[in-house]
């Protein structure tokens, strides 16, 4: 049968040559943290009403839209002047994002919008979010202190685990994915909620665990390899990792994309971000990470005689206990 | 030949607990604890409150002048200038005599800062820590009242909690139009701040022409009538009595057929009404609600028995709400609208059925896939798969967990993740099965090699999970829990539980040597 073939797609006693191309590949990568860095200076965030503040109205017509003359209803009057009125999902639903908020319980900008849209036509109003400007400057705060946390967590984790260099070398390659999928974000003009963080946080996650994969693979190399120059190690242990990244990101892949095209609207940026996240964090495990462990200068006999020294102290630390308790008994 | 090893057991054992625990939740029974939707699916309404705690030391502060003002009177004590500003109190005391038994009265109150100077006038202040005290006693009182209130309004399971200092969450999954959210939010935020207060008669003539400032310099206010028909009336700023000594409201029908709210007041409060009315007959009292005068009846003899009534044009739904807030008491200090969410149960239903269709297609694609690529052991890695599901939604419904869109996101995610550990593994026994190790000893290094890297994974996404919990809130504290259970579910099923499947059938294994149908290999 055919897939029998297909179950087999690497082999891993392929060796690739990575390391010899990682000028390219940090290239790539540096252009498009660069395009991705432009994009958000320029253009920047659009930031969703979580971290600005603001009111959204969704609302659900029985026909088509009019959205030209909700525009023009909205538009004349004065506190609902900068609201944006744009398509959701379907021709039916539309979002109304407005600046302002109200901080009086008894007065609610849905009621008083769903009112004037009065002569529009029958619709339904399906969702009013409304977030105060003490809320929003929070949220913010809380969400660039989980980001940043984060990565403080992971470097101490893996310098722990492994060495500084392996932690270093995550967290650029971590800094390049979340630069590149806000990049994309800016790009594509996806509002900036909770949900877009809690996404790039995933993301992070999600790139670490493959990024972690291949590191390991590398210290065993490392430590089990006849090979001493670095770049042999890295090119065997990326290549051996090769089919589980791929295999991995396939499976994340589809439930992500499913996610993206069947999950709903409100889903839809979360997903987009995952996607963005998920092609990114592949490419950067494989091709960056260990870029730029070589690049830094790690040393396979260094870190050999580390090892053989720790190891050393624990042989000497099981044999005094043997002693000792030797000795008790 | 020994099948059951203990790896397996401890993987029954929790497909058993999986399996009773989430079936609840699947089947949606009426007993058993079961994952309950959260209000972005089932529709419903979330708010964050804020207290504006500042008003309530105004209003303790206020309290305090009123008691000082009822001791003088009572005790004959000729006081003067009672006035209170900027959460100060200040008066004379004419007397000099008296100023012991001022002293004694004020002894008894907790936490006063005290000043006297030469010429008798005191100046009152709260204690910092008083201050403190009375804030947080604000919040927790709030909480109680509008929960109150809420359980009266006869809305089903609303939550009611505390956040932080000074903020309250608010849920209310039982809210379906926007006409009940309305009356919900108005419910909320009505203080129900009942004041009986005395109507300055010497001036009262005046009231059209005086300034507030002048007002003031008499210890009166200027009120406005509460039909907007913009009667005034000049009251002294310090009331008789407030509406914290309030036993009972309820909806009655005057002789015109109007909805009125009858009181009753406790014991202290009608000593208090007593003793007014009987020192002002021929004067009028204004019934204040939320500083608007209801209405100011003259005062034709001693009311006792502690009863009054609040008229003036309510219509009976207004009635009713304003019974039920009187009962349930004020709130101590006014709420603001920091944060809304309110979704409607139709796009709720929407949401369940897209991010259900992403979730099952998911599945069902990854599923597939494990058994193309590996053949029987991506079986036993998709039994792991559904077991971790499984398990997810038991012990989610066994804490009492709520299922938010983000929270389906995370379901949907750690099906992709879960299987992250079989590729590990699978890939890593492949590798030495093809490197010519025989097949349980590829098994057994497969497991302890891949062992290193899933535990460093799985750790890590642990930690930025953990941190996403401490900082997130709402909907984003459920994606944490999600994947943090998801992570730690998947190292009992995918890692020990196909473990144990593999030892239980190492021997069958051993024997057919069809590496293609196990491990899809040559």
């Amino acid at each position: 049968m055919v897939w029998y073939k297909i179950m087999e797609l690497f082999k891993t006693d392929t060796i690739y040559n990575f390391m010899a191309k990682r000028l390219p590949f940090l290239g790539l990568s540096g252009l498009l943290v660069i395009a991705a860095l432009t994009l958000l200076l320029t253009k920047g965030l659009n930031f969703g009403i979580d971290f600005a503040g603001g009111t959204i109205v969704q609302v659900k017509y029985e026909q088509k839209a009019p959205i030209k003359q909700i525009r023009s209803i909205l538009n004349a009057k004065a506190e609902y002047k900068n609201s944006t009125i744009t398509e959701f999902g379907t021709p039916e639903e539309v979002i109304i994002r407005i600046t302002g908020s109200s901080a009086d319980l008894a007065t609610d900008i849905g009621d008083t919008v769903s009112a004037l849209l009065k002569p529009t036509g029958k619709f339904e109003v399906r969702r009013v979010d409304m977030v105060g400007p003490k809320v929003g400057g929070e949220l913010r705060e809380k969400g660039l202190m989980a980001l940043g946390l984060s990565l403080l967590v992971i470097l101490i984790y893996v310098s722990f685990r492994f060495e500084w260099r392996f932690a270093v070398a995550s967290i650029f390659a971590l800094v390049h994915d979340v630069t590149i999928a806000l990049g994309m974000i800016s790009l594509f003009g996806v509002d900036v909620n909770l949900d877009i963080l809690a996404a790039i946080l995933t993301i992070l996650g999600y790139s670490l665990n493959d990024t972690i994969i291949v590191f390991d693979r590398i210290r065993e190399g490392v430590q089990k390899s006849h090979k001493s120059v670095l770049e042999e190690v890295v090119n065997e242990s990326v290549s051996r990792t090769l089919s589980r990244t791929t295999l991995t990101s396939l499976t994340t892949f589809f439930v992500v994309i499913t996610l993206f095209i069947f999950g709903g609207e409100i889903i839809h940026g979360f997903a987009f971000t995952m996607l963005v996240g998920v092609v990114v964090g592949t490419y950067s495990s494989i091709f960056v990470a260990a870029s730029f462990l070589v690049q830094l200068k790690f040393s396979v006999a260094d870190f050999r005689v580390k090892e053989a020294e720790k190891l050393k102290r624990q042989k000497e630390k099981d044999k005094m206990r043997a002693m000792y308790e030797q000795g008790t008994v | 030949m020994k099948i059951l090893n203990y790896r397996l057991v401890i993987f029954i054992l929790s497909i058993i607990f999986g399996v009773v625990f989430a079936m609840p939740s699947f089947l949606q029974t009426e007993t058993g604890k079961k994952i309950s939707l959260g209000l972005d699916l089932q529709g419903g309404l979330h708010m964050l409150l804020g207290v504006q705690t500042d008003e309530a030391v105004t209003s303790k502060i206020k309290t305090l002048a009123t008691s000082i003002k009822y001791f003088a009177e009572d005790e004959e004590i000729l006081i003067e200038d009672l006035s209170f500003k900027d959460d100060i109190i200040n008066f004379v005391v004419l007397d000099s005599d008296e100023v012991s038994k001022v002293d004694a009265m004020l002894a008894e109150i907790q936490g006063l800062d005290i000043q006297v100077s030469e010429d008798l006038t005191y100046n009152i202040t709260l204690q910092p820590a008083q201050i403190a005290l009375t804030k947080d006693l604000a919040v927790a009182q709030a909480v109680e009242t509008i929960r109150n209130r809420l359980d009266q309004f006869g809305l089903a399971e609303p939550t009611v909690i505390r956040q932080g200092a000074e903020d309250i969450v608010v849920e209310l999954p039982g809210i379906k139009t926007a006409a009940d959210e309305k009356a919900a939010r108005e419910l909320i935020s009505k203080p129900a701040h009942l004041e009986l207060m005395e109507v300055d008669e010497d001036r009262a003539d005046q009231v059209f022409t005086m300034s507030v400032s002048q007002a003031a310099e008499y210890g009166d206010i200027i009120l406005e009538k509460s039909d907007g028909s913009g009667e005034k009336f000049l009251v002294k700023e310090i009331p008789i009595l407030n509406g914290s000594q309030i036993t009972d409201a309820q909806v009655a029908f005057d002789q015109a057929n109007q909805p009125i709210i009858n009181f009753v007041l406790n014991s202290s409060g009608a000593k208090i009404f007593g003793d007014f009315t009987a020192r002002s007959v021929g004067k009028r009292l204004a019934v204040v609600l939320d500083g608007k005068v209801y209405s100011a009846p003259n005062i034709n003899e001693r009311i006792g028995g502690g009863r009054g009534q609040i008229s003036g044009g309510f219509t009976v739904v207004e009635a009713g709400n304003v019974a039920i807030a009187l009962r349930s008491g004020a709130l101590p200090a006014s709420v603001k609208m920091l944060e809304k969410r309110s979704v409607g149960p139709s796009l709720g239903a929407d949401s369940i059925q897209a991010s259900m269709l992403a979730l099952i297609l998911g599945f069902v694609l990854v599923i597939i896939f494990m058994v193309l690529y590996y053949g029987l052991a991506g079986v036993i890695a998709n039994i792991a798969l559904v077991t971790n599901i499984f398990i997810l939604i038991a012990v989610m419904a066994m804490f009492g967990a709520t299922l938010t869109l983000p929270g389906m996101a995370g379901i949907v995610l750690t099906v992709g993740m879960a299987v992250d550990a079989n590729v590990i593994i699978n890939e890593r026994v492949r590798e030495l099965l093809r490197a010519g190790m025989s097949i349980p000893k590829a098994i057994e290094d497969g497991y302890s090699n891949a062992m290193r890297a899933i535990l460093d994974a799985n750790i890590t996404t642990l930690l930025v999970a953990v941190i996403l919990y401490v900082y997130g809130t709402g909907p984003i504290k459920g994606f944490a829990v999600t994947i943090s259970i998801g992570i730690l579910a998947s190292m009992l099923t995918a890692i020990l539980g196909t473990h144990g499947i593999y030892d239980a059938l190492l021997p069958k294994i051993n024997k057919s040597k069809n590496l293609r149908k196990w491990f899809g290999i040559k």
